[in-house]
């Protein structure tokens, strides 16, 4: 049973489903996560506390890398194969077919946008937070305590171009996700003409919300930054 | 009408093929597509040209023969139809129509606009059938099926096999065609016995040909010439997870 998860075409889609609904269910954690830091820095970072150098967040971690490591490897082995199938030689004209989503025929594109933006995001906050706690450091290349998580936002966002960043990682991902949430389910055959639309409504709330969660967050401690009074600091 | 064709011509399989511009003139809006290639293919036998090879057969809809990508849409413009039951009052008077044949790996071109869609058959004869006695003819009423199953198992039944599927899609996945081929018998009392052989069989047959894996865009079901749903993926999907998680 295990080869067919490596050889098999269904097999290979199956693990895409399962890895990318593993990573939904992620997010949508990791945005009710961020959405604490706007109503309190205590406890935000009181999460951040809960989820630094801890072996149960390291395992955590680790599972995590490996679902975006094995979704991202499969999704490359995919689309190789599926270039190749196509054949060299193209159509020399060719129109959007009816009902076909713009997000659906770019995914690997919106893909490489997410991990480009989750690259950044490692950088920004993992390497100043859980990678300085590991390597045993009590303050991070900023001068942070690697705990206070509700600093470190406020910093990163007030730099508007981290600002304009993200947003365009959120954007790409809610493209992606408006097609993959509903996708999963049809990959895995959980799905008829009566759900279809039922499904992609189900999808572009996931996406929906994620993309709001995550922004409001980034614009929220932008507008902080250059104006504390109108953002109800004061 | 007039039209001016831009035709993919090529001599055959390993040579290297290009468009071609014919023009072809007093075509009645109601001559149909194909009759318009065959007033166009008299035209180049009198002028000791050589014609455009094309697919048909049947010109009603129901043999799966006829194919090309006419203006980048498979079995051209109209929804719902094969390409010989379009009609040149579809078109303007005056366009210029690209004519393609189906672009796919698994469907190597043999000459002009004719490809070989063996491999759909070889999927089929993996596993896309019932395998029975031969006997007399059975009662058609013995076995009960609900209305429903048999609405639903005629739906995917509408497959003519014509390739328009993974022609249109970009993957060159044929998950319609193996879908609608899976679907229609595990639908039915008869065909459920063989369920599981069935879809492990065809779908591994697929990938063996070369087939692309389905990323569910939907545009297999869009340029559809019988307008089969996806439905029928999430049903293949079922059969064959649930067929390998019981091995």
């Amino acid at each position: 049973m295990s080869c067919f998860l490596i050889n098999s075409s269904l097999g290979k889609k199956l693990v895409m489903s399962i890895t990318g609904c593993f990573l939904v269910l992620f997010i949508l954690f990791h945005m009710s996560m961020n959405i604490a830091a706007l109503f309190s820095a205590d406890a935000y970072n009181a999460i951040c506390a809960f989820l630094g150098a801890n072996w149960y967040a390291l395992a955590g971690t680790l599972v995590l890398a490996a679902g975006v490591v094995v979704h991202f490897v499969y999704a490359v082995i995919l689309t190789l194969n599926n270039y190749k199938a196509r054949g060299a030689q193209r159509y020399a004209v060719t129109v959007q077919e009816k009902g076909v989503s713009w997000a659906s025929k770019n995914m690997l594109v919106l893909g490489f946008i997410v991990l480009g933006g989750l690259a950044l995001h490692l950088f920004n906050f993992w390497a100043k937070m859980q990678l300085t706690e590991i390597m045993g450091q009590h303050q991070n290349s900023l001068g942070y305590n690697p705990q206070d998580g509700a600093a470190l936002i406020a910093y990163t966002f007030s730099q508007w171009y981290y600002v304009v960043l993200y947003l365009v990682w959120f954007a790409a991902l809610w493209f992606h996700l408006t097609h993959g949430v509903w996708s999963m389910f049809q990959t895995v055959g959980w799905a008829n003409d009566t759900w279809y639309p039922r499904l992609k409504c189900v999808a572009n709330i996931v996406a929906t919300l994620i993309f709001l969660g995550f922004a409001a967050v980034a614009v929220i401690f932008y507008l902080k930054s250059v104006c504390p009074c109108c953002a109800g600091a004061c | 009408m007039n039209f001016t064709l831009k035709i993919w011509r090529q001599k055959d399989a390993k040579s290297k093929g290009a468009f071609e511009t014919y023009k072809v003139e007093n075509i009645s809006a109601d001559t149909s597509f194909l009759e318009m290639l065959d007033i166009l293919n008299n035209d180049l036998v009198h002028a000791g040209k050589e014609p455009v090879a094309f697919d048909h057969d049947c010109r009603e809809g129901i043999c799966g023969m006829c194919s090309l990508h006419i203006d980048g849409r498979a079995h051209g413009p109209g929804d719902g139809a094969t390409t010989c039951q379009i009609y040149m009052r579809k078109f303007k008077d005056g366009a210029t129509i690209t004519i393609e044949p189906w672009r796919s790996a698994a469907f190597p071109v043999i000459k002009d606009l004719v490809v070989n869609r063996g491999a759909y058959d070889q999927i089929l004869q993996a596993g896309g059938f019932v395998s029975v006695r031969t006997n007399s003819v059975p009662d058609g009423n013995a076995i009960p099926i609900a209305k429903a199953d048999a609405d639903e198992s005629m739906d995917a039944a509408a497959c003519v096999g014509c390739g328009a599927c993974a022609a249109t899609c970009k993957n060159g996945s044929a998950m319609l065609f193996v879908a609608a081929r899976v679907s229609s018998l595990a639908k039915l009392p008869q065909g459920r016995v063989e369920g599981a052989r069935r879809a492990k069989a065809m779908v591994a047959k697929m990938d063996e040909l070369g087939f692309g894996n389905c990323t569910n865009t939907g545009a297999c079901q869009a340029e559809c010439p019988k307008q089969i749903s996806i439905a029928h993926i999430a049903r293949l999907n079922r059969e064959f997870l649930s067929a390998k998680f019981e091995d």
